[in-house]
């Protein structure tokens, strides 16, 4: 209860902070810490194959490779212009509308009486979700796996110097 | 013990952060940043649903939903190159070339 306290607050603040830090270096910093917190949730939540994905993918990779487009394009210019584009309420009253929306559903729903299922069948092993991802899900494994091959060449050919 | 409606709140709570992002900052990588926050608050309902339910399907689509969204990283990472070294453009306004 308290563990979750204190990852809830961080993982909020520091998303807090990548959307109105100005400069993307802090927030990449920020958005790390939040990913960190939520890896600490999945702890808690009896999946920890799950935060070491977590941990490993987003905050050894992704974020990685963020901070290193930032060091390699030139934000100096960029990021300390406009902020907030002014003059553009509508976006506000958008996001006040979904604010309303995610209070009343989350007002009238039922998950607060919601409790663990006495039938505890997971263990939280890595051994039971393969032999679920390679025995069910494995057509989705092989699709996610073909995806992440045309992303890694889109990659490639995107960044080269000059496309033929 | 932690009841399942305070991680649906957490989760709303940073999806609606990474929404302000996306709608409010001019910055393109900002913009991305924000969208993996929205990408994760659903990784966290997933995860909750799975632990409260006893049921695996949760964590395996939270597995698909990383994957997705480094491949996603990925491909924008090197549209953003691409756009920054052919137009020198880091803001959302100046990038019009597919505006209708």
């Amino acid at each position: 209860m308290v563990f979750f306290f204190i990852f809830a607050v961080i993982a909020v603040v520091s998303a807090v902070g990548v959307v109105t830090l100005r400069n993307p270096v802090h927030s990449v910093l920020s958005l790390m810490v939040c990913f960190l917190q939520m890896a600490a949730l999945f702890v808690l939540l009896r999946s920890p194959f799950l935060a070491a994905v977590q941990v490993f993918v987003y905050v050894g990779a992704v974020m990685v490779l963020f901070l290193f487009v930032i060091m390699m394009l030139d934000i100096r210019r960029a990021s300390m212009k406009r902020f907030v584009s002014g003059g553009h309420s509508w976006v506000i009253a958008l996001l006040v509308i979904l604010i309303a929306e995610m209070v009343l559903i989350l007002s009238r729903s039922r998950f607060a009486e919601m409790a663990v299922s006495t039938t505890s069948r997971l263990d939280g092993s890595v051994k039971e979700m393969g032999t679920v991802l390679f025995s069910k899900y494995l057509l989705p494994f092989e699709i996610i796996s073909m995806i992440l091959l045309v992303a890694l060449l889109g990659a490639i050919v995107l960044g080269k110097k000059e496309l033929r | 013990m932690v009841p399942l409606s305070w991680y649906i709140i957490l989760s709303s709570v940073l999806f609606i952060i990474g929404t302000a992002g996306v709608l409010l900052r001019r910055n393109i990588l900002i913009v991305l940043m924000s969208v993996e926050l929205i990408l994760n608050s659903v990784n966290i309902n997933f995860v909750a649903f799975s632990y409260y339910h006893q049921d695996l399907r949760g964590q395996i689509f939270s597995i698909f939903i990383i994957a997705v969204a480094a491949a996603e990283v990925a491909v924008a990472l090197g549209i953003l190159i691409a756009l920054v070294r052919n137009k020198s453009a880091l803001n959302v306004d100046e990038i019009r070339t597919m505006k209708g």
